[in-house]
Formats: C-alpha cells, sequence, structure tokens
C-alpha cells in the first residue's frame, strides 16, 4: 500500500514543502505537477534519453525514476526553469541560443542540465580546463567517467550542443 | 494584440489594422475579394467559414504584425524563414511576427504542415501579402503627406518624405486605418539583389523560452479540473480484449486518486486525479491487469524481405517509368549487375512521448464548442474530423488546438495520444491530459514501412543503358481523415483503417524515379497490404482487422530514404562495374545544370578522398528531392572496424541547392539534422518484432528489457558536417526538411564499399550485418 509522505525541499533556493500520497512518486511528476516545473519533461520514464534530468544536491539526477522517498530531507532541487532567476542566463542558455543548438528543444532541458551539472563537479574536483568536443561527446553518451548516463536528441543538433557547451564552459568552470 | 479580437472562426480586424488575406497552402488565393461583413462600429469581423476559409491573413496593427494561419510550427524554424518574408516586403531592419496558428477556431483549414513545403508554397503567397500591406501603407503615406508615393522612402517603419525631414511612422498611418485586401498578385516586391534580411541568419524566435523552460509544449497544457490518463495496450496488434481481472481492479480502485478504467472494444484506458494515479493505474503489477486473447500472428520479421515480394501480399503492381526497353539493352550491355536492397520498418521515435489533452463535454457551450482537444498533430483540420467521429460528434462541435510536441518528422503519436484523451474525456466528463509512455510510443506509433527493391542495369562505354527498378512497400500514408478507424483508439474500438492507396505516387514510390537521362528506363511499384483486404486485388480492409504487417505511415521523406538507397547504391554497383568514377557516372547521367553544380561542388572534397581499402573510404549520393525540388549530394567518409564491423562516420560533406536561401543559418541546422538522422537510420534502426507486436519498446537494452531495444544516434557517433549552400535568389525557395536525409545511406554503403570491397544492401548496417558480409566476402 502507498505511504503518504511529506518532504521539505529548497527548490531553485526556495524552501517549501511537498505532500503525496504516495511516497514512491517519482520526482519528475512531483515537480511538474505539483511543483509548476517545465524544465523537466517525460522522454522515457526510464532512465535512458535525459529530458527529466534535475539537479539534486549538486548531483545529476533522472528525475523520472527518482522516488520522492529517495530524495533526502531538505535537499536542494535545481531546474531548469530557474537558471536564470536572477535575470541573467546561465552561460549555456546563451550559448545555446546563440549557437541555435536546437530544433525541438524537447531534449534541451536534459543536455543543458547534465552538463550543467558535469562542468560543475569537474570544477569542484579543481579540474577548470574547458573539455574537447570528444569529452563533451563521451559526457553526454554515458562514457565519460563522470556518469553513465546517455542523453538523446533525435531533431539532430548534436554538434552544435557540443560547441555551445564548449563555449559556455570557461564561465561555468571560472 | 489590441486591435484584433479572436472569435469563433473569425476575428474582428479593427480600426486600427491592415489586414491582408492571403493563401499559405499550393491553392492560389481565389479571385474573390475576401469576405469582410461591417459589424460593431469598432471593426470589420473577417469572417473564415465562407469563401475565404482557405486563407490566412497577414494583419498589421500598431502593436504589432500577426500571422493567422492553419500551418503549424514544427519545430523547425518555419515561423522564423516567413518572418523574413514579411520583414523584407515591409522595408523594415528586422521585426517581430506574431502567429495565431492550428487552431480549427481562428485558423483556416491548409492542409497537413509535412514535406518540408510550408515555405515553399506558403512564401510565395505571403511575400504578395507583405508587398500588398506595403502598398496600402505607402497609399496611406502619401495621403498623409498629400503627395505622390515616388517622394516617399521607406525606412526600417518610417516613411520619409524625400528632400524634407518630414516623416511618419507606419504605426501612425495603421492606427488611423481600417483597411480590409487580398494579397495582389501585382504587388511589386522587392528584388533579390536588394535583400536585406533575406538571405542573412536569423535567430529563431522560440529558442530563448525553450531554454529557460518558459515555452510551452503540448505536454505542459493544463486545463481547470484536468485528470491524467495512461492507456494500456492490447498484448498484440490482432490480440481481443477479454477481461479485466477482478482482485487487480480492486487494488487500482484503492489506489489514492484513481478515478476510473476506461474500456471500449480493445480500447483500455485508466484514470486518475494525478499523474502517478494514472502511472500506477495502468502498471500490471500495481494497478489492472488485462486479459487478452493473442491474435493471428503477424509474418514473421526474418521473412519480411521475401514476404513484401510475395505476390499474395501484394494487392495492386503500378508501372510508374516505361522508358526504351530494359530486357533488349540490357541483352547488349557491356556489364549488367542485379541487386537487392530492403529497409526494415523504423520509427519516427519522438524524443519527447506523445502526449495529448482533450476535454469532451456532455453538451456544446454558448460557441457550439463540445470537445477541445490540444494536440502536437501535424494537421488540425484532418485530426478534428477523425476526433468528431469517433466521438459521435458533428465536425463543428469539435474544436482543436495545436500545441508544439517534441520534434515528430511525419506522422507519429501525436494524433493517436489525442485520440485516446478524447475517449478517455468523453468516459469520465472531464477534461483528460494522456501521456503515453515510451513503450506505447515505441511499440504501439504509426511506423515508417519496410521496403525491398530489386534492381537491373547495364552499363556501355562508361554510360548507364539500362535500369530497372521494382520496389515492394505497405503504405507511406495512413494520416487522420473523417474515417476514425484512421486513429488507433478509432481502430482498437472497431472502426476500420482507410483504404490502401492506389498507387505509389507521393508515397512508397517518393523518388523511385531516378532523374538521370537513361535511356531505358523501367520501375514498378507493388503495394503490399499491411491487412487482410476484401480481395486479392483491393486495398479495403476487411472486417474483423486482421493486421499482416506492422500499421505504417509517413516517416520523413516516405519512401524517398529507402528507394534512394536502393538507387543511389545500385548505381555506384554500375559505375563499379563499367569502371567509371561515382562522381563523373553522375555528371554524365545528368543533365539538368542545377542538378550537376550540386555534384561538382562535391569534387574537390571528393578529389581528395581517402584513397579506400583498409577500413577507410569515402561515397557520394544524389537526389533531387520528390524528383522535382531541392538538389542534395553528399560526401561521407567511414572508418570500418574489419574486426567487429562497426561503422563510424566521421565527416559528412553535403552541397545542397533549394533555390533562394531565406535564413541560412536555419537552412544548416535543417541539414544538419538530416544528417544526424540519416546516419542513425543507416546505421543503427530497426523496429524488432515478434507474432504479437513490436518488442523493441525502448531505446536501449537493460535488465528491465533484456532483449534488443530501438536505439538511436548518440554524441559520441555523431559526424562532423559541412554544409555547401548554393544560393539562387532568383529562384523560388524549395523546402529542407527532408531533401537531405534521403542521401545519406546510400553514400555511407557506398563508403563502406570504398573502405572494404563490400556491399552492404540492407538497413540498418550494424557491426553483426557488416561483420557477416566482410567474413563472407
Ligand atoms: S524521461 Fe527520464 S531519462 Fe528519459
Ligand atoms: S532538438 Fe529536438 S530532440 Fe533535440
Amino acid at each position: 500500500m502507498p505511504t503518504p509522505l511529506t518532504r521539505t525541499l529548497m527548490l531553485n533556493g526556495r524552501r517549501l514543502a511537498v505532500s503525496v500520497d504516495d511516497g514512491a512518486e517519482d520526482l519528475l511528476y512531483v515537480l511538474r505537477d505539483r511543483l509548476g516545473q517545465h524544465g523537466p519533461r517525460f522522454g522515457c520514464g526510464v532512465s535512458q534519453c535525459g529530458a527529466c534530468t534535475v539537479l539534486v544536491d549538486g548531483e545529476i539526477i533522472r528525475s523520472c525514476v527518482t522516488p520522492l522517498n529517495t530524495v533526502a530531507e531538505g535537499a536542494s532541487v535545481e531546474t531548469l526553469d530557474a537558471l536564470d532567476a536572477d535575470g541573467t542566463p546561465n552561460p549555456l542558455q546563451r550559448t545555446f541560443v546563440e549557437k541555435q543548438a536546437a530544433q525541438c528543444a524537447y531534449c534541451v532541458n536534459g543536455i543543458v542540465m547534465g552538463s550543467l551539472g558535469w562542468l560543475r563537479q569537474r570544477k569542484a574536483a579543481g579540474d577548470t580546463s574547458v573539455p574537447s568536443e570528444d569529452e563533451i561527446a563521451a559526457f553526454l553518451s554515458g562514457k565519460s567517467s563522470a556518469s553513465t548516463f546517455d542523453y538523446i536528441c533525435r531533431c539532430g543538433a548534436h554538434r552544435r550542443m557540443i560547441e555551445a557547451i564548449r563555449q559556455a564552459a570557461p564561465e561555468v568552470l571560472a | 494584440m489590441t486591435a484584433t479580437d479572436i472569435s469563433r472562426r473569425g476575428f474582428l480586424a479593427g480600426i486600427g489594422s491592415i489586414a491582408v488575406a492571403f493563401s499559405l497552402g499550393p491553392v492560389a488565393v481565389r479571385p474573390r475579394e475576401a469576405h469582410a461583413a461591417a459589424q460593431a462600429q469598432d471593426g470589420l469581423r473577417i469572417d473564415e467559414t465562407g469563401d475565404t476559409g482557405s486563407l490566412s491573413w497577414l494583419v498589421l496593427t500598431p502593436s504589432g504584425l500577426t500571422i493567422h494561419s492553419g500551418k503549424v510550427e514544427l519545430g523547425t524554424g518555419t515561423q522564423t524563414a516567413l518572418t523574413q518574408i514579411v520583414v523584407e516586403e515591409m522595408h523594415l531592419d528586422a521585426g517581430h511576427v506574431g502567429y495565431v496558428q492550428g487552431d480549427t477556431e481562428v485558423t483556416p483549414d491548409q492542409g497537413v504542415t509535412a514535406g518540408s513545403k510550408t515555405v515553399q508554397n506558403g512564401g510565395p503567397q505571403l511575400r504578395q501579402a507583405a508587398a500588398t500591406a506595403y502598398q496600402a501603407l505607402l497609399g496611406l503615406a502619401a495621403q498623409y503627406f498629400h503627395v505622390s508615393k515616388d517622394q516617399l522612402v521607406a525606412d526600417n517603419g518610417v516613411f520619409r518624405l524625400e528632400g524634407t525631414d518630414r516623416q511618419v511612422t507606419y504605426d501612425h498611418l495603421v492606427a488611423q486605418a481600417a483597411v480590409v485586401l487580398t494579397a495582389d498578385p501585382k504587388a511589386p516586391t522587392a528584388s533579390p539583389a536588394d535583400y536585406a534580411v533575406v538571405g542573412r541568419p536569423m535567430a529563431r524566435a522560440d529558442l530563448p523560452d525553450k531554454l529557460t523552460a518558459r515555452f510551452r509544449y503540448v505536454h505542459d497544457v493544463t486545463v481547470p479540473g484536468m485528470l491524467h490518463g495512461r492507456v494500456v495496450r492490447p498484448s498484440g496488434r490482432n490480440a481481443r480484449f477479454v477481461s479485466i481481472d477482478p482482485d487487480s481492479m480492486a487494488r487500482a480502485k484503492a489506489i489514492p486518486g484513481f478515478v476510473s478504467v476506461v474500456q471500449r472494444g480493445n480500447f483500455v484506458g485508466v484514470v486518475g486525479r494525478t499523474e502517478w494515479a494514472a502511472v500506477q493505474a495502468a502498471d500490471a503489477d500495481t494497478g489492472i491487469q488485462v486479459d487478452w486473447a493473442d491474435g493471428e500472428p503477424l509474418v514473421p520479421q526474418d521473412s519480411l524481405p521475401q514476404a513484401l515480394r510475395d505476390p499474395s501480399n501484394q494487392y495492386a503492381s503500378v508501372e510508374m517509368v516505361n522508358v526504351g526497353d530494359v530486357d533488349q539493352a540490357l541483352a547488349s550491355a557491356a556489364a549488367t549487375r542485379e541487386a537487392s536492397y530492403f529497409t526494415p520498418f523504423q520509427m519516427h521515435g519522438a524524443m519527447g512521448a506523445s502526449c495529448g489533452v482533450a476535454d469532451v463535454r456532455a453538451a456544446p457551450d454558448a460557441a457550439g464548442v463540445q470537445a477541445t482537444v490540444w494536440s502536437g498533430t501535424q494537421d488540425v483540420y484532418a485530426l478534428r474530423g477523425a476526433i468528431a467521429h469517433l466521438l459521435g460528434l458533428s465536425t463543428d462541435s469539435v474544436r482543436v488546438v495545436y500545441e508544439e510536441a517534441a520534434g515528430c518528422y511525419g506522422h507519429n503519436g501525436a494524433d493517436d495520444s489525442c485520440a485516446d484523451a478524447a475517449l478517455m474525456s468523453q468516459a469520465v466528463g472531464r477534461p483528460v491530459r494522456v501521456q503515453w509512455r515510451r513503450q506505447d510510443e515505441h511499440g504501439w506509433e504509426p511506423l515508417g514501412p519496410a521496403m525491398a527493391h530489386d534492381l537491373r542495369g547495364g552499363v556501355t562505354a562508361g554510360k548507364v543503358v539500362a535500369w530497372e527498378h521494382v520496389l515492394c512497400s505497405p503504405t507511406h500514408g495512413s494520416r487522420p481523415n473523417d474515417n476514425p478507424g484512421t486513429l488507433l483508439a478509432g481502430a482498437l474500438t472497431g472502426s476500420l483503417p482507410a483504404t490502401l492507396p492506389t498507387d505509389p505516387d507521393d508515397s512508397a514510390g517518393r523518388n523511385a524515379p531516378v532523374t538521370y537521362a537513361f535511356p531505358n528506363n523501367h520501375l514498378t511499384g507493388k503495394l503490399v497490404r499491411s491487412f487482410e483486404t476484401t480481395g486479392t486485388t483491393s486495398g479495403v480492409p476487411a472486417a474483423p482487422l486482421r493486421y499482416r504487417f506492422l500499421r505504417s505511415t509517413a516517416l520523413r521523406s516516405l519512401g524517398g530514404l529507402s528507394n534512394t538507397f536502393a538507387n543511389e547504391s545500385f548505381l555506384d554497383e554500375l559505375a563499379a562495374a563499367g569502371g567509371v568514377d561515382p562522381l563523373e557516372l553522375r555528371l554524365r547521367s545528368l543533365d539538368d545544370p542545377r542538378a550537376k553544380a550540386v555534384v561538382e561542388a562535391l569534387a574537390d572534397t571528393w578529389a581528395a578522398r581517402p584513397k579506400g581499402g583498409n577500413g577507410t573510404g569515402a561515397g557520394l549520393a544524389y537526389q533531387r528531392y520528390e524528383t522535382q525540388f531541392a538538389y542534395a549530394a553528399a560526401y561521407v567518409e567511414v572508418q570500418v572496424d574489419m574486426g567487429t564491423g562497426a561503422v563510424r562516420v566521421p565527416r559528412v560533406v553535403v552541397a545542397h541547392d533549394c533555390g533562394l536561401v531565406i535564413n541560412p543559418d536555419g537552412l544548416r541546422n535543417q541539414i544538419e539534422g538530416n544528417v544526424v538522422q540519416g546516419v542513425s537510420r543507416a546505421l543503427i534502426e530497426e523496429v524488432l518484432f515478434d507474432a504479437r507486436g513490436v518488442t523493441s519498446v525502448v531505446w536501449e537494452q537493460s535488465d528491465f528489457h533484456p532483449t534488443p531495444q530501438y536505439p538511436v544516434i548518440r554524441f559520441d557517433a555523431v559526424p562532423r558536417i559541412e554544409t555547401v549552400l548554393i544560393d539562387r535568389p532568383d529562384q523560388p525557395a524549395w523546402g529542407a526538411g527532408e531533401p537531405t536525409i534521403g542521401v545519406i545511406p546510400a553514400a555511407i554503403g557506398n563508403a563502406v564499399f570504398a573502405a572494404t570491397g563490400v556491399r552492404i544492401r540492407t538497413l540498418p548496417m550494424t557491426p553483426d550485418r557488416v561483420l557477416k558480409a566482410l567474413e563472407s566476402g
């Protein structure tokens, strides 16, 4: 039987409590249907595409397979929705527009949030070198040491995205 | 928008506006004045239900430019290109054009948005509309100054009176106007030589909002009181509903937020107050368990190549080209070849699983609307008819509103998911949003069909003297129409699908005819029945519906991808047989100078190609889209791992002529997308199925999905892409959404041949398949 749950989260820096009838409800539905977030999207529901990516305590998370009851009390959750909350777009948001690095853009949430999490992790580990195009491609193909997550873009905007990430990287790593 | 007010099937163009009617579709503007009836004293009601029903409107108000159009944006930047055309003709430097689009209440019926034709068909008409509006403005400015038009100079939203410092803004003129016009085909347009906006890169208007999650896709639509639905599909394509296990039903009912199970025929869905409740109720582990009776088996996948060629599976054979005498020419040719090619079922595989929202009421509202559907469909009008018949409502009482979905690349699950939502909404009397699972999309979306090709050809003295192509294919066109059986939910509730097409034109036969001047040339299209029909030569579905093959429809470039794979690979075979350079053979066989130009644009790259052998090589392919539109040629380099058979594509160069280039960066983006999807379809993609139905239901094999699945290309496999755009400013602008994808598989196959000496005639060129071919030499 489902167990109700109330969780306190720091959603994009704002403290709030969310209650669900079933603590096993995946974070994706909690964020979209209860907390009004539109960045994370349903792509596959089985952790294979990246559309639902959010950062939880800085970690890259596939929210479609992350039950709320596995998210720590008080955890910080960051979504695409608030990346430009201070009025300035995140460097990745800016370079994706500059490079026109999308077609339908359904995938960009995953690719932006995933690479943001990755670049921040590199920085936190003391590596501020700008990754090469091959390194970026390897990360987004789940073939880097950092992550085994694959990101899909069905429209074929891959090369522009790789360039946009590379262009934004110095600022994210600074 | 202050001065135009949208109402049922029309809008108000009040004082303070100039409205110009035009056609965005292939049909010319009807030769009748736009119908406008004086209504309230503050404006004119433009009635789109009358003779002007197929028209679009360009509306100028002081607050901006708006296009009311039945065409929809498909994530390809079409709006940006159309905006550039308007801005150019209005003599503006830059500008924003708003779009009110794809709503059966407020926009006209312009048919389907597909086949990369929006700019091609609509661009010239829109240009005339903008030029007409500009002339109207110019006339108003001349009146304003009491001068003749030629004393005025337009400068980015302002008319200046020559030789003075007097000026008047467009906005000021528009604010006083109440003008309704039909686009004047003779209104003078800007000369291509003077283009300042057209032909320059322009950023897409939609991207900033998409990057900040402000953009609303159909998946984000919410309606007050909206519930959430999930579907539970049958165990197979021909399976029948038996029952729902009562214990599992009780379990589902206990789920917090559970609302209802909706079952009609073979359609089963669940509805919940929350999405999570629906997810749980639809899951056989936590919710309902449905008992299905397996139906007749599908034709086995491994027999597809023979089955497509089997006359008992074909209901028609159509001669598409018949020039000269192929048999005679083959008998006397210096060298001859025969070869067979095959492409499997492939899927659209939208990044976002399909989603639809429907609000079906018990009775019509004051405006006569009883059902409203929000959809990522390519054709709001066709979907409206299908949904109306599915629900048993009059077409007039159904409203379909377009909301952008993830890129669709053809007729995918967008329409079907709305039908699911409509059925469930009607059953529960509340608005319902249906989000398909990935497994629903991969498992049940209408697919691009498998195709088989048999070719024969002959070369003498370095020229192709004989060419024969026989293609076999199920339909590439099952788009919705007034028949509810064109929707999956309709077929599951007992309606029969549409009659299969009687000829391969613009379906299986797309790009089957080559545009080479071969003296003896024969082409036959054999049409394969997807389901049992009423007779051996009938394409009419027999009742009860029984599928032989998976349901198929329009996938990017229709039969074009497989036809060009076969044609352009086989041309390479003939080049090898005749000892001719493949680029040279193409040039020799073409007589259209624009066709030659795109091939020649690759000549330097071709000359500098890797020599071939040791697993490294390069290949070429060329086509003219639909044999009459854009020209595309591709050069592809491959690296074949001789130990594993894995093919890598490190570099692709595309030469492209689609006439006037409106937005070069947008065009490059489109071409790149074509290349990437083409590489994916050539190397990786194959729908897998068993006797019941599709077994490749997610992107990757995993512990939860232990059998092979349906992956698409990943970031580390995407080639570097160079594009050579041949701009023809004095020629019509043709669409670019599909021309390039067709040449990619053949160019890869030809490169693999150059690299290994082995020809791969079956897609996709997976490591296993390539390795087997390498081993058998
Ligand atoms: S939706 Fe979560 S990874 Fe695809
Ligand atoms: S831009 Fe459409 S899926 Fe990536």
